[in-house]
């Protein structure tokens, strides 16, 4: 799949914010004031601008709106519905917390679970996909929620928590990698299967329809950079694992704890990266390609 | 509505003939001019005359290779469009509503004024029979012809998507399958009609009827005694020739 | 629940108005339905093309190609005005000049040619749809040096199929569809006939027949057939009298058809000392003679109630005078000819050439049956129903393209022949004004007269040396030395070699070369690179060697670069044009058809079309046939030829709606509204043949009186197909020393060896081609005409570039992989070149798609297109002349019979080359003519 960067920075920006707004709903921490306002800022940015971001790859962005409309089959629409609904609910309590020193937990709660839900859909519309068998299981929600979490629990200041999130993460990222590659071999989807021609011998791709590319190769067909995928897995668990828990278990400062923040999500863009760089979407079969 | 129809009435779709596709791409141009020209937007062209032309169409042919296990390898050519799933999962991941399936006949379609371009049903279909418009900036698929099967404009005979009408070899089919008694549902029947990726449980609509079996002319013995010679030596034959000519 | 669904307008009208013309994108012209709409300008616009259904050609169905018309249409590339060139030939420099100056100045270049010599003007025409029309326009200015493409094309073919039956494959003939049950197809990838074989093809396997594919390459048509026949190149001759000696070993042929109608037993000279030795014995009347079996007698082959013997001799003074069919057996049952004799060369193993030699039979045989009409034949005799064989056989350029073509061909025919399988029931048929024996076709002509028109039409059938198209001194009368001993039966002339001829000025020196639809400085010539120099070269005085070139082309094309004058045509929608039953019209098996192109839509350019711009010439210069009886101008435009010229009375170039009231068919007088006519009828005009007369058609009585009828002849003219080619015995003799006309002596033996009446296979030249072990070869894709293709937005997505096709064992062999680029070396000239692997070919044959390799500028393309870049042509390695052979002579790359390039002889060798960023060689870039196209397309006219 096109790794492409307005959908990484959208699913990894908006994963840390809401994952932040997660911790804050739930109070951990609460605070008030200046201070509120500032977590909540970085929240907001984070999950607006990933959004935001999100929307750079729609053909009719001007019609965003209308993306609200199918809750009941659309994984997308939920997720704008609880992505909203989360960021308002936030909003109020983010508002009583910066302004009236109020932490009005029900509404915390219940913000900070729609945030998380918000993670959970984003990641169903990828997980729910056949297509890509590699994102087809269970494992891609966790690790989008763990990443979310641990992220969150990284900008929210929760060092313990981070702590053992964060090696969560890293574990659940590692078995996404390593039960992922056996996914497209599971699925069962083979050149053989697409064509039905899998009868009479072994089938291979000979002339493409088009000698130049088309929207379905440029979108779903992406060979480049996955020769070094092995070396940028490695980064990626060190920058999203390693590093920060090193940097938080050194004496706390908030150097390194910012240092941590920034690995971390260095490790997540490229573990993002990664998760369409590698993705094989079935339709590659008939070019001959995946 | 992105809801799936409980049940249609018809199941319009094409069948393919692998056994008869020679690979012309006519039915690809002939789709191209027709939905171009009508249902929805354009379908652009960027670069058109450049270094790297890149264009949307709604049926493409694709071809392919087959190496049994004696015998030549063998080449086969594979148009493919809109399936027309039954299950279509391109229709239920759609957030705005925009793809459909027709309850009246399983035609998928997708309703332009209302799609926003995020190519998520493209994503979802196994077959790569959704393409981005660059221009229009909406998804396009085939539309089996929608705005041709049932145009009154139309005399009757040409109420058929433009690709089957213009399909050289005759390797196109349309018809409903939903009805076991219709000439393509028979075709099916007689012909060994399959699903493409069964796997992925789209229950297509479309089918593909698989080609014959190829390089089985028997090399000897069975019809040998047709070319027993009936001498050896020209003189012979002509001594041959003359006792037949006498029984004509 | 039944989801909310939008509301949805089924009946959008579809367009304003329906206008029905022919395709112009290849040579089957379809009949097309161009859908017009309005748009917010208030102008008509072509906004969709589908078949038309009624037409007899296509029958609703249409190619990509011409479904894509409206890109062409439409094409950026499309010329705009008359063009002067400024800068040096081949730069692509030119000025925009009026009308009135380009006609003046094509004037002023021919008036004094035509007066002094006529045969300096070269005209030549490519793949012309007007023959009958541009032939006759040569023919008034007095030139013999007119042709069209057939020479490099298919004459093969051609002539080989009116040489044998009196018709050939091409477009003129057809597979029985309807009742064949075994196609068997050699060399063809996607034909001139384009449509109807895919039709054909379709119908036959949907009732389940066999199709059988012979051709080293398995693609299309060869990918459908059930059996393939991946054969070496070139060996096809081999193969199929290999077949016809099990066949008749076996006595599986047609005796009845062969004694009846063909020359199988018409008796021939056996007096060695004798001048006829090998002729055919005759009668005072020029007929042949034979044995009836009924009486014993000697007879003329076509008396009432004579049934030919297929057997008997005739002994005169102490010499036999054999049946053709002695000499058959004789030559067709040796050993040489044995499946096991000829497997290796032909790449079949010997059991596969007997079962498809068997199946073969038992369909002709054992699935023969009979049809319900009750037809005589031109004895009289009278047969209750038709016989039908249901075996049928199709082939194009994958047999004639090679110099042993046209003996290939024959041996085709033969097959086809003894099996009784031409037209008959289930076989193959001829379309109208096909069957015509080679006898019924002029003779070529070559007698000029300055300031006259020459003494009759260019291209003909020769019969023998007498016709060759000689000076007195013996040397070529023509430019391209057709209808020379070097290649006697070149019946559509030598288009290829016209420029190296004229460069060299052998035979002689020519003035101006006027060339039409044809991209001869490209992909039609053999050896581009040196023809574009050809073109360009200049004598010690600076001048041109080829002094002046005028040219005719609708899009900025290769060629337009190396003219000096510009004519602009229209496109196929903007102009009137006649596909006409002089030429090559659309006639179907059991009618007689022809149409018209009309102008759909007016040009939005200075543009005309070039038949109109020779009615204007015509007149400017005076040709008899373009003035009137006042010295003025004849015919204003083509559409007034079309309607009024008649070439004998009462025929004219369309057939249909003619007398006075339009009510005639073939023959009668000229009628003024005949174009309304065509257009009220869909752009065609169909007779059909009537029942009874639809097989058997050469010796068909009532077919014969039908064809009289509608003007096809003027008399019946019964005749028996020559499976004993006798104009090529009477070659045979001049070169073991008869008669007054003599080839050299260089050229002796290969008369004598090549031009056997009986057919034969030759190994083609191979000296020089040592260490070149490789065929290569090309295809035309089926989505792409020739370079014209490439301007087309649509089609060009498809095929933008080409890469060399390679077999499994030599992309091994050469540790290649796809995508990997190859030096590609013949004895002429080197390409390198991006390659791809393909399983389902000979494995010792390579190939690429044809024409797709574009030079930059041309065609309104970027510089970067794919087409200029990694595209490239074969047609660099291929060279019109042989590698030397150390004679001091130059042996041509063709057919020794017909003149016939041998574009598929090409030997070569591969090695793996470094990756690179344009394919070699490159021509450098061409300044273009017209604006640059624009970058993206949203096409919609309303
Ligand atoms: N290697 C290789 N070379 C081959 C062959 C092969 O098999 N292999 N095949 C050979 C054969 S059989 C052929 S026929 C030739 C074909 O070769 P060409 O006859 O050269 O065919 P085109 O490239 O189509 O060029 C025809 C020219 O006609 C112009 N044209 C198109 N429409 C019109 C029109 O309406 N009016 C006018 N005035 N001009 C028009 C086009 O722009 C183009 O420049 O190629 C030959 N070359
Ligand atoms: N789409 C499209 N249609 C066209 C044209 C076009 O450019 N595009 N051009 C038109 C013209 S001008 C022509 S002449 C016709 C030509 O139509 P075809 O006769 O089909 O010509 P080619 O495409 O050259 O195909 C030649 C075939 O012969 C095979 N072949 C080569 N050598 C041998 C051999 O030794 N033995 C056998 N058995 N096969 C061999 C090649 O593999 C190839 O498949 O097509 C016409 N129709
Ligand atoms: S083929 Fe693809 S686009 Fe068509 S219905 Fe099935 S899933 Fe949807
Ligand atoms: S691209 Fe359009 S049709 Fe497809 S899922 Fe998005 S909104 Fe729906
Ligand atoms: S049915 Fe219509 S839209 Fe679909 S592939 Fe055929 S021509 Fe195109
Ligand atoms: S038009 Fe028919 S024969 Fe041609 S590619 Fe399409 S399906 Fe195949
Ligand atoms: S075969 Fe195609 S290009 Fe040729 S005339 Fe017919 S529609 Fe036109
Ligand atoms: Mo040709």
């Amino acid at each position: 799949m096109h790794p492409a960067p307005s959908v990484i920075f959208f699913s990894v920006f908006s994963g840390l914010g809401f994952g932040l707004l997660f911790w804050l709903g739930l109070g951990w921490p609460s605070p008030t004031g200046v201070v509120a306002f500032v977590f909540f800022a970085i929240a907001y940015v984070l999950a607006v601008g990933g959004l935001i971001a999100s929307t750079f790859h729609l053909g009719r962005p001007e019609r965003a709106l209308k993306a609200f409309s199918q809750l009941k089959t659309s994984w997308l629409s939920r997720e704008a519905i609880c992505a909203v609904a989360a960021l308002l609910l936030m909003a109020v309590y983010g508002a009583g917390a910066v302004f009236l020193d109020q932490h009005w937990r029900i509404i915390g709660v219940l913000g900070g679970l729609l945030s998380l839900g918000t993670v959970f859909t984003t990641s169903m519309i990828y997980a729910q996909l056949k297509t890509v068998p590699r994102w087809n299981m269970p494992l891609t929600p966790l690790n989008f929620l763990s990443l979310s979490v641990a992220g969150g629990a990284l900008l929210a200041g929760q060092v313990t928590w981070a702590l053992w999130l964060i090696l969560m993460a890293g574990a659940v990222q590692f078995a996404t990698w390593i039960i992922g590659d056996t996914r497209f071999a599971a699925s069962g989807t083979t050149l053989a299967t697409a064509t039905q021609l899998g009868q009479i011998g072994s089938v291979r791709a000979f002339e493409p329809p088009h000698t130049g590319t088309n929207y379905l190769l440029r979108e779903f067909v992406y060979v480049i950079g996955r020769k070094h995928a092995f070396k940028l897995r490695v980064i990626a668990l060190l920058l999203i694992c390693v590093l920060p828990l090193i940097l938080l278990l050194v004496p706390f400062s908030h150097a390194a704890g910012g240092l941590a923040v920034l690995a971390h999500v260095a490790g997540v863009l490229t573990a993002r990266w990664l998760f369409f760089a590698q993705a094989e979407h079935v339709v590659g079969l008939y070019y001959g390609k995946r | 509505m992105t809801e799936l129809p409980q049940a249609t009435q018809k199941k319009l779709g094409l069948v393919i003939d692998l056994d008869t596709c020679v690979g012309c791409h006519a039915c690809v141009i002939s789709c191209k001019g027709w939905n171009t020209e009508n249902y929805g937007a354009p379908l652009s062209d960027q670069d058109a005359y450049g270094a790297d032309p890149s264009g949307t169409f709604l049926n493409r042919v694709h071809s392919y290779e087959v190496q049994p296990d004696t015998g030549p390898a063998q080449l086969f050519h594979f148009p493919k469009s809109c399936l027309h799933c039954e299950d279509a999962p391109c229709v239920t991941v759609c957030p705005t509503g925009a793809s459909y399936k027709r309850a009246e006949d399983g035609i998928v379609l997708v309703n332009e004024s209302d799609c926003i371009g995020c190519g998520l049903c493209a994503w979802a279909c196994p077959y790569g029979a959704r393409e981005l418009d660059q221009a229009a900036g909406v998804m396009k698929k085939c539309t089996l012809c929608v705005d041709r099967i049932y145009n009154d404009n139309l005399p009757e005979e040409d109420r058929i998507p433009a690709c089957v009408r213009t399909c050289p070899s005759g390797a196109r089919h349309f018809g409903d399958l939903g009805d076991p008694d219709s000439d393509v549902s028979q075709l099916v029947v007689a012909r060994g009609g399959v699903d493409l990726m069964p796997e992925q449980g789209t229950k297509p609509v479309n089918k593909y009827l698989p080609p014959r079996p190829k390089d089985q002319m028997p090399e000897i013995d069975v019809l040998a005694p047709f070319l027993a010679p009936i001498d050896q030596e020209p003189k012979g034959f002509l001594g041959w020739l003359d006792r037949t000519l006498d029984k004509i | 629940m039944t989801p909310k669904q939008p509301v949805l307008d089924l009946s959008p009208p579809v367009s304003d108005e329906i206008r029905k013309t022919t395709c112009y994108m290849c040579a089957c012209r379809c009949g097309i339905n161009v859908h017009m709409k309005t748009n917010a300008d208030g102008d008509m616009k072509v906004a969709y093309i589908e078949g038309n259904r009624d037409h007899p050609i296509n029958k609703g169905v249409l190619c990509a190609k011409g479904s894509a018309g409206i890109m062409q249409h439409n094409a950026p590339a499309r010329l705009r005005k008359p063009l002067k060139r400024v800068g040096e030939r081949g730069s692509g420099e030119f000025e925009e000049i009026e009308w009135e100056e380009a006609l003046q100045i094509a004037t002023d270049w021919l008036a004094p040619i035509r007066a002094n010599a006529p045969e300096k003007l070269a005209f030549f025409t490519g793949r012309d749809q007007s023959q009958s029309f541009t032939s006759y326009w040569a023919q008034n200015f007095g030139t013999p040096n007119y042709a069209a493409h057939g020479g490099f094309c298919s004459v093969n073919m051609a002539a080989a199929g009116i040489y044998t039956m009196g018709g050939a494959f091409w477009e003129f003939g057809q597979p029985d569809w309807d009742h064949t049950k075994l196609f068997m197809l050699f060399g063809v990838a996607e034909d001139h006939d384009s449509n109807p074989i895919k039709m054909g093809i379709g119908k036959i396997k949907a009732r389940g027949a066999r199709v059988i594919g012979v051709n080293p390459i398995r693609t299309g048509y060869n990918a459908v057939a059930d059996d393939w026949v991946g054969i070496t190149p070139g060996t096809d001759g081999l193969f199929i009298l290999s077949m016809i000696h099990c066949l008749m070993k076996a006595g599986r042929i047609d005796l009845d058809y062969l004694a009846r109608f063909t020359d199988a037993p018409a008796l021939v000279n056996g007096d060695p000392g004798s001048p006829e030795f090998g002729l055919f014995l005759r009668d005072k009347n020029g007929k042949q003679q034979v044995i009836c079996r009924k009486t014993g007698k000697l007879t003329a082959f076509d008396q009432p109630g004579v049934r030919p013997d297929l057997s008997a001799t005739h002994i005169i003074g102490d010499i036999t005078h054999r049946p053709v069919f002695h000499h058959m057996a004789e030559k067709y049952l040796t050993d040489d000819y044995a499946p096991e004799d000829v497997a290796d060369r032909c790449g079949i193993p010997a059991p596969r050439i007997r079962a498809i030699a068997t199946e073969i039979a038992r369909v002709a045989f054992d699935e023969a049956f009979e049809l319900d009409h009750e037809w005589t034949d031109f004895r009289g005799d009278v047969h209750k129903t038709m016989t039908g064989r249901p075996v049928s056989f199709h082939a194009m350029r994958g047999i004639s393209a090679h110099a042993n073509g046209f003996q290939t061909c024959r041996a085709l025919h033969t097959l086809q022949i003894i099996l009784g399988t031409v037209e008959v029931p289930g076989g193959f048929r001829f379309k109208p004004p096909y069957p015509k024996p080679a006898t019924a076709h002029p003779k070529p002509h070559c007698g000029v007269t300055p300031g006259k028109p020459l003494d009759g039409p260019h291209l003909g059938f020769v019969q023998g040396p007498a016709d060759l198209a000689l000076k007195n001194d013996g040397t070529p009368a023509r430019i391209d030395k057709a209808f020379t001993w070097e290649n006697p039966m070149s019946a559509h002339g030598l288009m290829h070699m016209v420029i190296s001829n004229a460069h060299a000025g052998d035979p002689y020196k020519i003035d101006t070369l006027f060339m039409y639809m044809a991209n001869m400085s490209w992909n039609s010539s053999m050896n581009t690179g040196g023809v574009m120099k050809m073109l360009t070269d200049k004598d010690t005085n600076g001048d041109y060697v080829i002094p002046r070139i005028i040219y005719s082309d609708a899009y900025s094309s290769e060629m337009v670069a190396f003219a000096d004058l510009i004519l602009p045509d229209t496109t196929y929608l903007e102009r009137h044009d006649c596909i006409s039953l002089l030429d090559r019209p659309i006639c179907e098996a059991d009618a007689a058809a022809d149409a018209i192109r009309w102008p759909v839509v007016e040009p939005d350019r200075d543009v005309r079309g070039f038949q109109s711009v020779l009615c204007d010439l015509g007149a400017r210069l005076g040709l008899p046939g373009f003035v009137d009886d006042t010295g003025g101008q004849k015919y204003a435009d083509y559409a007034d030829y079309i309607t009024n010229h008649e070439r004998r009375p009462g025929i004219g170039p369309l057939a249909g709606f003619r007398g006075a009231d339009g009510t005639q068919a073939g023959r009668g007088a000229a009628n003024p509204d005949q174009l309304n006519r065509y257009i009220q009828n869909g752009g065609f005009f169909t007779h059909h043949i009537p029942d009874g007369a639809q097989y058997y058609k050469p010796w068909n009585n009532a077919y014969q009186d039908w064809a009289v009828e509608t003007g096809l002849y003027d008399a019946p003219q019964p005749y028996l197909f020559s499976l004993y080619a006798e104009p090529m015995r009477r070659f045979q003799l001049a070169a073991e020393g008869h008669g007054d006309r003599q080839p050299p002596d260089h050229l002796r033996d290969r008369i004598k060896h090549t031009m056997s009446p009986l057919p034969i296979w030759y190994e083609t030249d191979q000296q020089g081609n040592d260490g070149f072990t490789i065929t290569a070869l090309t295809q035309r894709p089926m989505a792409m005409y020739h370079s014209w293709g490439s301007q087309n937005a649509w089609l060009r997505q498809i095929h933008g570039h080409n890469p060399l096709y390679l077999p499994t064992k030599l992309m091994r062999a050469n540790d290649l992989q796809d995508g990997d680029w190859a030096r590609v070396t013949s004895p002429h000239g080197e390409i390198t070149v991006p390659v791809m692997e393909m399983a389902s070919l000979n494995e010792n044959t390579v190939w690429t798609w044809n024409a797709i390799g574009k030079r930059k500028g041309a065609w309104a393309l970027d510089d970067a297109a794919p087409e200029a870049t990694k595209g490239f042509l074969l047609n660099h390695l291929i060279h019109e002349l042989l590698p030397p052979k150390g004679d001091g002579l130059r042996w041509s790359n063709a057919d020794p019979i017909t003149g016939q390039a041998a574009w598929f002889d090409l030997k070569v060798k591969i090695e793996k080359s470094p990756a690179q960023t344009e394919s070699k060689p490159t021509t450098p870039k061409q300044k273009s003519p017209v604006a640059a196209a624009p970058k993206n397309l949203a096409w919609k006219s309303r």
